[in-house]
């Protein structure tokens, strides 16, 4: 059964239904996130003590994998452009890219957890060291996510390029929503738990 | 996007860099600016500002945002209302006569 309105815009939404769908799935992980936000501003408004994040954690790590994070960004949005101007091998170093940038930013945040538990800090240390492993576990896990589907996209799943091109730049432009998503989430996790 | 292809892609590409370079010395400021140790509510205020900056620029330009559809937008202010309340959730205890603390 053929899917409808994968490649063309649905008339009355003036979308394609994948690209509704991940909006409205980017919608619940903003209440995901949002929860644990809310949370962790509950937790500090009533604590007696809470440590500044410059202190106790890694800042210069961190702005390293904000970069790698950042750049891996613009590597995904490249590649979507270079699929427009029909140049694959370029959407593939591009897309190559933003995978290899996620690989580096989960390696540094392993070396920094590794330092953490090396000092015996782990999430039942505090509730800051609580909320630090659970927020930046999470987002963690929304990388490896991405890995997965942009390692797919990049390899068996690029056939579609030459069967089907339109739904398949829509799968990279809907692959790129959640990857840029994904970046958000560390934009406002970086400053509110290492810099203040 | 259907209408990119009738836009030199030369011009979306230079486009993306610029906002890449506007996210990296954003980045720089506000982590320059986490060395002064301001008073925490000046920092909050200083970063939540340019985090918020830095989260318009991916939403707008990376995410298309500033020109897409709708029933995207209805989609997105809804999110907002829901995220504020949740936002402004721990607020309520203030306001709990059961509450100590």
């Amino acid at each position: 059964m053929q899917i409808p309105y994968n490649a063309v815009e649905r008339p009355d939404t003036g979308l394609y239904n994948a690209k509704l769908g991940i909006w409205l799935f980017l919608a619940s992980e903003v209440m995901l996130f949002g929860a644990l936000f809310s949370s962790l501003v509950l937790l500090r408004v009533n604590a007696t003590t809470w440590p500044h994040g410059w202190e106790i954690l890694n800042v210069p790590l961190a702005t390293v994998n904000t970069i790698v994070l950042i750049s891996s960004s613009v590597t995904m949005v490249m590649s979507w452009a270079s699929l427009l101007e029909k140049n694959f091998a370029k959407f593939r170093r591009y897309l190559g890219g933003t995978i290899l940038f996620a690989f580096v930013f989960l390696v540094i945040k392993a070396f920094e957890y590794g330092a953490k538990f090396e000092h015996g800090l782990l999430p039942s240390t505090s509730n800051f060291f609580a909320t630090y492993f659970t927020m930046t576990g999470l987002h963690g896990l929304h990388v490896i996510g991405g890995i997965i589907v942009n390692i797919y996209l990049w390899g068996p799943g690029s056939k579609m390029w030459t069967t089907d091109p339109a739904r398949f730049i829509n799968r990279i432009e809907v692959a790129g929503l959640y990857w840029h998503f994904v970046d958000l989430v560390w934009i406002f996790l970086f400053p509110i738990l290492y810099l203040l | 996007m259907s209408d990119f292809h009738s836009i030199d892609s030369r011009t979306h590409v230079r486009k993306y860099l610029y906002v890449f370079y506007s996210l990296m010395v954003l980045t720089v400021v506000t982590v320059s600016v986490s060395y002064v140790h301001l008073p925490f509510i000046a920092a909050l205020i200083v970063a939540l500002i340019i985090a918020s900056i830095k989260a318009a620029l991916v939403a707008g330009y990376f995410m298309h945002l500033i020109s897409e559809r709708k029933m995207i937008y209805a989609l997105l202010v809804l999110t907002v209302v829901f995220f504020v309340a949740l936002m402004f959730l721990p607020m309520l205890h203030h306001s709990d006569p059961g509450m100590v603390g």
